[in-house]
């Protein structure tokens, strides 16, 4: 599999009145062709900012890229020219959006809001754009799709314009495909037929997909690997069911309990205490120390090294750390203060 | 479709008789007739003249004389003015005020528009600010002292433009100015901010993830949303800027109907009231249906009529 994507160190920052928020702290992955990377995270993880940035959509003059490289297809996002990033976006890199509802402008026909990515970037007639416009609708499932192609967004339910912006987002056959909370706004069945979707479009097309979530039954139907944000930092990523049947961290450990199962019938479920903590003066040590269980003084001080129990899986967390077993580091916190 | 213009019509007649009753009410209710005024006229002779314009009927009576000259949009002669019908000096003034107000209007929203995407655009920067500055301005002087500084300032010092009257486009350059700012200003800051709204939707960020080029965006995909308040308040705007005409028809000399409209009330000149009322409600009600018909081809979720089968 040929690798598209890679991500190497990301730093994203945003200038408020009240100081610098940082967003995204030193992000790393990679992206190979035909995959599903799900990025899941509670609100305000960075997440969306780490998608948007690869697009590079971030709000600006607030938010920049402060540090790090994207690398697409071997050249570098972070430093592209505005000019150049316009023949990316949508062509190359296409993006989906959380809320159908708001996603497509009221004022334009269905018709038009398909065709005009394909106008501005190929080089193709209007009745050409129209015939791939129909083939669009055809393979994302909307029915009559010459009558619905004249029609506003308006008159479409909300999982047929989320269909819609489906459409919209592959009609130049991009090469990644970064969803941002797509089945958010939608209701439960109406997010297994866009899931389904998804699927059916990566068989056919091969277009990797970056599926930022922060609902782990959606990770668990849709993606190929999982990397879980926390306070701007991936703190555990792996394939899917490394991450599901053995999460290393705490954070994603917490994340897991704190789902209802089928299968465990009267159990409790265990929320998170505590909040993330304030990005404005991120801490120093591991970001989840004020609400991890398993917290030792080594958390607060220094940020954890890599444990990785596989190639393809790594947590960002001191417990698995020959070193921590030593006497004086192993202390509990609450225990020693 | 036609039977909303059928409906519409209907009311916009409705609309001119109720304003055309209101009017007759109030010029009755005036003190004072046409002939007050001339000392040299005995009885007789004023007699004989109410006789002529129908002026010694009951008010009943003379009421549906007047509804009655309304429907055969004639008007009748004026009594100050003996030589011209009232239809006559409509005929002679409305293409100078149309001419004024139309250009007035579209100068006032195609800068108002620039100017409010401009600022837009350039959120909290130096074009914004200047342009905010001037919205202001615009919206704060009055068009009567604008008219009268544009005089003193561009005609009788500067001499770059003639001081009044309608002749030429240099002509135009001053009223239209005068007449154009309050509204444009108007136009700028609802512009603006709209704008600034329509900026952060979400359908914004995706016509943008499409990789469009700015203009792209800004114009098919943000104005077109951004204008809806302002074809809203067009109609106000309308009828600020036909009002507007009276005083700058006046300041400028310009030979419009607002003349006649003011010079009418002060002479009791009755056929002359009446038919200029009737004719500015009836085009000012006429651009209210179509500014109702700009906002249906504006946003298509506005449905003028109910779809058949819906």
């Amino acid at each position: 599999m040929k690798k598209i994507l890679e991500v190497n160190d990301l730093h994203i920052t945003f200038s408020t009145y009240g100081g610098e928020i940082k967003a995204v702290r030193g992000v790393d992955f990679e992206l190979h062709e035909g995959e599903t990377l799900a990025i899941v995270g509670e609100s305000g993880c960075g997440k969306s900012v780490t998608a948007n940035s690869i697009m590079r959509l971030i709000p600006s003059p607030a938010g920049k890229i402060a540090n790090g490289e994207i690398i697409f297809k071997g050249n570098d996002l972070a430093k592209e020219s505005d000019k150049n990033m316009r023949k990316i976006r949508g062509v190359d890199i296409s993006m989906i959006f959380q809320d159908p509802m708001t996603a497509l402008n009221p004022t334009l026909t269905i018709g038009n809001q398909l065709t005009e990515g394909l106008r501005q970037h190929k080089n193709v007639s209007r009745k050409e754009a129209e015939q791939k416009a129909l083939e669009m609708l055809d393979l994302v499932g909307i029915p009559n799709p010459e009558e619905r192609l004249k029609q506003y967004p308006h008159q479409f339910s909300g999982g047929m314009r989320q269909r819609i912006v489906i459409a919209i987002a592959l009609i130049c056959e991009p090469d990644l495909l970064i969803a941002d909370e797509p089945t958010t706004a939608l209701d439960v069945t109406i997010q297994a037929q866009i899931l389904e979707l998804f699927e059916t479009i990566q068989e056919e097309t091969n277009v990797a997909i970056i599926l930022i979530t922060h609902d782990l039954g959606v990770v668990a139907k849709a993606a190929d690997r999982i990397a879980v944000m926390y306070a701007g930092k991936i703190i555990e990523s792996g394939t899917k069911y490394e991450v599901f049947y053995e999460p290393q961290h705490p954070y994603t450990q917490g994340l897991l309990n704190s789902i209802p199962r089928l299968d465990q019938k009267g159990e409790k479920l265990e929320p998170i205490d505590g909040t993330p903590p304030d990005l404005f003066s991120p801490p120093v040590g591991c970001p989840f120390t004020a609400r991890c269980p398993h917290a030792m003084f080594v958390c607060e001080k220094v940020y954890p090294l890599r444990h990785e129990p596989s190639e393809t899986h790594y947590a960002d967390c001191w417990l698995y750390d020959e070193r921590v077993h030593t006497p004086n580091l192993m202390n509990k916190k609450e225990e020693t203060t | 479709m036609v039977r909303y213009i059928l409906k519409r019509f209907f009311m916009m007649i409705l609309t001119i008789w109720i304003i055309a009753t209101l009017t007759f009410v109030l010029m009755n209710a005036i003190p004072g007739s046409p002939f007050n005024e001339e000392r040299t006229s005995n009885e007789a002779v004023q007699e004989n003249l109410e006789r002529h314009f129908n002026l010694d009927e009951p008010p009943i009576v003379q009421y549906f004389i007047y509804l009655k000259s309304i429907a055969t949009l004639d008007f009748g002669p004026s009594i100050k003015k003996p030589n011209s019908t009232v239809n006559d000096l409509l005929g002679r003034g409305f293409p100078i005020s149309a001419e004024l107000g139309i250009i007035a209007i579209l100068v006032a929203l195609f800068s108002g528009i620039i100017l409010g995407v401009l600022a837009a655009l350039r959120h909290n920067g130096i074009i914004d600010y200047l342009a905010m500055t001037i919205a202001v301005l615009g919206i704060s002087i009055p068009n009567f002292v604008l008219a009268t500084l544009l005089i003193q300032q561009l005609a009788v010092n500067g001499g770059f433009f003639p001081v009044a009257t309608w002749q030429s486009p240099m002509h135009m350059v001053l009223p239209t100015l005068a007449l154009a700012t309050g509204p444009m200003a108007i136009i700028a800051r609802l512009t603006r901010s709209s704008m600034l709204e329509v900026l952060t939707q979400d359908y914004i960020k995706m016509a943008r993830a499409k990789g469009l080029a700015p203009y792209k965006v800004v114009i098919k995909h943000a104005l077109k949303n951004a204008l809806m308040p302002v074809v809203t308040i067009l109609g106000t705007l309308l009828a600020g800027i036909l009002t507007g005409t009276f005083v700058i028809e006046k300041i400028f000399a310009i030979p419009g109907m607002g003349k006649y409209f003011v010079e009418s009330i002060n002479q009791r000149d009755y056929p002359v009231i009446m038919g200029t009322t009737v004719f500015y409600s009836a085009f000012l009600v006429f651009a209210l249906f179509l500014v109702d018909i700009a906002y249906g081809l504006l946003d298509p979720r506005i449905k003028l009529h109910k779809e058949e089968g819906n």
